[in-house]
């Protein structure tokens, strides 16, 4: 029998540890074991985990820090939400509505993703972050400031309020300003949040194996090298820069379809919800997709786990949070790591033997 | 008139930036890192004077005082505890997500102590607007005081960097961290001044900002601190000229975008211009250009 090489191994790790924890999952739920709070985020968890592992593309495989994944969840989840309230009437078997809202909020996000890529990638380091910080912002303002409707002429928009749309009687108002869109089917469920979260580490772990993976890392290891060998740095930005958005817009449409509303609330878009879904990203290891999903998974449940020391818990987050970041990363600490870990211990233990 | 009254909101409000911005270009400067707790700082500056006048009745003058001397030493503190351990970490995001742990345990503290609910803060600037124009234009006396204290400090941060020995040893810390070690400086030093400094402007700006929109929460540090470091940003982070040009120029902008196009889509304008200022210029108003070495 051959061996399976060891790329593919390690692929199969990850898939085999998505599968197994939703088989767990699924047996004690039907066992009755598992909570409803914790049963109510058994999606925001897939979603979580989608918007971690895209990142990862963008900050650890492309090596460039955006702070705008937010804003290309916001548009996923509002193209996605808007298709579905259109068509919640002609298309009545929802899983084929629902994949084709998943189609459409990927197109859109990763559209964005090309079209804010394209001028803001020059940039580097603190500036793109900066930037890409202003664009998710721009983007959840305005929609939140959008008004849509929908009557027998056709669509209408307005940036100003209900009644500059100026609808006929038979029209509708889909996408209402800060209300956003009310009455999106709840087409999202734990089943499909971990189809889409197997579908996400397929995409990303396969680029990355792939020869446009290898020409985006090394334009991350050196842009000036790549370049001179002849590799289209721009092209290879983008490309990762807009999968990753498409991406992202495939958790928002997980997102809004999950309740049965979404606005664009600074809570659920805002420039806090990216900073978290990097944090997920570093504490997970920069570039480590099987991290990223590990820390979206342990720092949502965390503040659940947490909830039996009330106040005090979101407190203990943050200290947790800079503890582990002193620990993984501080030069002096991994000095004395590297002095007192176990195998060293052994080491030692192995040498006085011999003596 | 009335935009004439506008303006004049934008420059109060500008000043307010340009004082945090000079925190975060400083740190930035010297240190390399965004240091998104500066924001908060803010806040804890803020809220310590409400609660030495409005729930121990302090004296206000003295109350700014604490106020400023805690928020120094909190500063210190943290570049201490959370910052200097990483430094010489692999990868600058690091310091980066530690900042924003530092940041969500500040906000989380004062959400303990200090409840949720926005307390509406008392002003602590003691001047009767002044009327022009036949009674038109009406300038506040928070806007007086901050514009006054915004120039104060502009001027004495430059003559302390340009004339006194720990401000040239700061200019010699950002410029190159292992030549200034060699030549006798303390950096670890240097860089805790620099956080003092910072915090300390960071108290001043808090009280002036909750003086002139007197609402205080523990997330009322969060978007001046992300409109500041735009400032920063956009006159060239690490300037210190570009950071009070900055923080003006935002504080215009977005009062006037306020006034005249959406109260809604005023963000959205301050954060179009500073994309626009980018793609023109890349490294903000007055920022240096850095060579890249192959």
């Amino acid at each position: 029998m051959e061996k399976i090489p060891k790329i593919w191994r390690e692929n199969l790790i990850t898939y085999g540890m998505v599968i197994i924890a939703y088989a767990v999952m699924q047996i004690l739920i039907s066992f009755g074991l598992v909570s409803r709070l914790v049963q109510g985020l058994l999606v925001p968890l897939c979603i979580y985990v989608i918007l971690a592992v895209s990142l990862n593309l963008t900050v650890g495989i492309l090596g460039e820090l955006s702070l705008g994944h937010a804003g290309f969840m916001c548009l996923g989840a509002f193209a996605g939400a808007f298709f579905s309230k259109v068509t919640v009437d002609a298309i009545t078997f929802s899983p084929v509505r629902f994949f084709l809202a998943i189609l459409i909020g990927a197109a859109v996000a990763g559209l964005f993703g090309f079209l804010i890529g394209m001028p803001v990638l020059r940039f580097r380091g603190d500036y793109l972050a900066i930037v890409t910080l202003a664009f998710g912002e721009i983007i959840k303002n305005v929609i939140n400031a959008l008004f849509v409707g929908l009557d027998s002429n056709g669509v209408h928009f307005s940036l100003s309020d209900r009644a500059a749309l100026g609808l006929l009687d038979d029209g509708d108002v889909i996408i209402n300003g800060a209300q956003g869109i009310i009455g999106t089917p709840q087409d999202s469920n734990f089943t499909v949040g971990v189809l889409l979260v197997l579908l996400t580490l397929f995409i990303v772990m396969n680029l990355i194996r792939s020869r446009d993976g290898r020409a985006i890392m090394s334009i991350r290891d050196n842009l000036i090298a790549s370049e001179s060998i002849g590799i289209h740095v721009t092209k290879y930005k983008l490309m990762a820069f807009s999968i990753s958005a498409a991406l992202a817009g495939v958790a928002g449409v997980l997102y809004s379809h999950n309740l049965n509303s979404v606005a664009a609330s600074p809570r659920a878009f805002g420039y806090n919800m990216s900073i978290m879904i990097l944090v997920f990203v570093v504490l997970g290891g920069i570039g480590n997709i099987r991290g990223s999903m590990i820390a979206a998974i342990v720092l949502t449940l965390l503040p659940e786990m947490l909830r039996g020391l009330d106040r005090y818990r979101m407190l203990i987050y943050a200290i947790v949070l800079i503890v582990m970041m002193l620990f993984n990363w501080s030069p002096k600490i991994l000095e004395w790591r590297e002095r007192h870990s176990l195998r060293e211990l052994a080491g030692r233990l192995r040498g006085r033997s011999k003596v | 008139m009335s935009f004439i009254n506008y303006v004049i909101n934008g420059l109060s409000l500008g000043s307010i930036y340009a004082i945090i911005a000079l925190g975060y270009t400083m740190v930035y400067g010297i240190a390399r890192m965004l240091n998104f707790a500066h924001g908060d700082v803010i806040m804890v500056g803020a809220f310590t004077v409400f609660f030495g006048v409005s729930m121990q009745g302090l004296n206000p003058i003295a109350a700014v005082f604490v106020s400023i001397a805690i928020c120094i030493t909190l500063g210190v503190t943290i570049e201490f505890i959370a910052y200097r351990p990483l430094r010489g970490a692999a990868s600058s995001l690091v310091v980066l997500i530690t900042a924003i742990g530092v940041s969500y345990f500040l906000q989380n503290l004062a959400l303990l102590i200090f409840g949720a609910n926005t307390k509406s803060f008392t002003s602590m600037v003691p001047i009767n607007p002044v009327r022009l124009a036949g009674g038109e234009i009406v300038i506040s006396g928070e806007t007086i005081m901050t514009i006054l204290s915004c120039i104060i400090i502009m001027i004495s941060l430059t003559a302390f960097i340009k004339k006194t020995k720990p401000g040239q040893a700061m200019l010699a810390v950002s410029e190159d961290k292992g030549a200034a070690q060699l030549m006798g400086i303390n950096v670890n030093g240097t860089i805790s001044l620099t956080f003092a400094i910072g915090s300390g402007l960071a108290a001043i700006a808090g009280i002036l900002l909750c003086s002139a929109y007197p609402s205080l929460s523990p997330y009322t540090g969060s978007m001046p601190g992300i409109k500041a470091f735009i400032a920063a940003v956009f006159g060239g982070i690490g300037s210190i000229p570009g950071a009070l040009i900055g923080g003006i120029l935002l504080g215009v902008i977005e009062i006037l975008g306020r006034a005249y196009i959406s109260s809604q889509l005023a963000d959205v304008i301050v954060f179009m211009v500073l994309i626009i200022v980018l793609l023109v210029k890349p490294t903000g108003l007055l920022g240096r250009k850095l060579q890249e070495k192959v």
